[in-house]
């Protein structure tokens, strides 16, 4: 629609949108978190949703206890390789569509215990991540953050053409593999769909 | 507890706090003296680890005498012998009711392989269950006489001791931005070239990341 014909209808007090942008104002403004945490980043996920930080201002303050009713995964802390498999589960019991918030730097890297047998070297291993927040833990702000850099996301996903997003496309997962206890690792150690080992090249 | 040893080891660190040895056959029977006794009444178990201690080669050096060339004269003689690795399940015991401690009680395997057992003291002290049962589940200990000898940290399915020294994790390195150390020889065995190799002006230039 031409941008100035908008305008002057605005002015005579008719306002016109299209069905993508009121779709997407509506998800944008009713993401509920699925009520879970892991480790000490859960406190600060807690903190940013009581009355001082206040996430009901951005429509996300309703945790639900099922992830039937839930719409964003906030993966708040440590996911050792015992947990890693109910995680995936529990995103995969997610109903489309569905956002991931890796919050702290053990869920996007397995930040300290990166080193170590038993921590997953981040949730991306296993489910696609759309928002990370670095820091240990990140204070609520960052938490408000990467909920506004997701609401930004959701706004700009375009409903048809083939940059539309996941949940549009029929023949794109909306499960993916949980990974199976080992004798030594989890098995597979990761989703090559999801995720690939990072390589060096040097430039010459 | 007719035959039992207690040996006291000493403990050369700052802290000197020596700890008993005690044998398996009899550590139920000392357990229970030393939580019934009046005068010791330690009846708080706070902490219960583990120690692996590797096969070791051990020196020891003695002066004989020997007659060379007619002559007697003191030479020394360095033997060595190897010492078999075992495991070890340490206790740190207190008494409320008296308020002293610690007392540190040690129990040994026979090695680290087939025969990694000791006597269980959670009948004595019930809140070594859980700390036993991690024992088992990083050391390997065998504790009998345990009431539910499970993994409690790894899953069921897993067959590695994490904290034996001896254990290999899998192998599962990933770009590293700052190593050093250990992470460093992962580094340099998972990609050889990578940019710490690269000498500081081609590195200059510019060595890529790229995910």
């Amino acid at each position: 629609m031409d941008e100035g014909l908008r305008s002057e209808l605005s002015k005579q007090g008719i306002f016109t949108t299209t069905l993508e942008d009121l779709y997407n104002w509506g998800r944008k403004n009713s993401i509920w978190p699925l009520g879970f945490g892991l480790a000490c980043c859960a406190i600060e996920m807690i903190a940013a949703s009581m009355a001082r930080y206040d996430l009901a201002r951005f429509g996300a303050e309703v945790f639900r206890p099922s992830p039937r009713q839930a719409d964003l995964m906030i993966v708040a802390g440590t996911v050792t390789k015992k947990m890693a498999p109910q995680v995936v589960r529990l995103y995969n019991q997610m109903p489309e569509p569905k956002y991931v918030i890796a919050m702290g730097a053990c869920a996007i890297s397995g930040g300290p215990f990166k080193q170590g047998y038993n921590v997953l070297k981040g949730i991306d291993r296993y489910i696609p991540v759309d928002v990370h927040i670095p820091g240990c833990p990140p204070r609520p702000e960052a938490l408000i953050h990467a909920f506004m850099t997701l609401q930004r996301k959701i706004d700009e996903q375009s409903l048809t053409g083939a940059k539309r997003p996941r949940h549009l496309v029929a023949e794109a997962p909306s499960e993916f593999p949980v990974p199976e206890f080992g004798e030594h690792d989890l098995e597979p150690p990761n989703n090559p769909a999801v995720w690939q080992p990072p390589t060096l090249v040097r430039a010459e | 507890m007719q035959g039992a040893t207690v040996e006291m080891v000493p403990n050369g660190s700052p802290g000197g706090v020596p700890s008993l040895l005690v044998d398996n056959a009899h550590a139920l029977a000392i357990a229970k003296f030393l939580r019934e006794d009046p005068s010791l009444r330690l009846d708080y178990a706070s902490n219960v680890t583990g120690v692996d201690w590797l096969d070791a080669v051990v020196q020891e050096k003695q002066k004989v005498k020997q007659v060379v060339e007619g002559v007697e004269r003191e030479i020394e003689q360095t033997t060595e012998f190897k010492k078999p690795g075992y495991l070890e399940v340490v206790y740190h015991l207190y008494s409320m009711e008296l308020k002293h401690g610690p007392l540190i009680l040690r129990l040994r395997t026979a090695n680290r392989g087939d025969n990694a057992r000791v006597a269980s003291l959670t009948p004595v002290w019930r809140g070594a269950e859980f700390q036993e049962r991690e024992a088992y589940d990083l050391f390997g200990i065998t504790f009998e006489g345990h009431p539910d000898l499970r993994r409690i940290l790894m899953w069921e399915e897993f067959k590695d001791f994490p904290m034996r020294k001896d254990y290999v994790e899998p192998d599962d390195y990933e770009y590293e931005p700052t190593p050093h150390d250990d992470v460093l020889e992962k580094t340099q065995r998972h990609y050889p070239t990578s940019l710490q190799d690269v000498p500081r002006e081609s590195n200059a230039k510019g060595g890529v990341v790229s995910s």
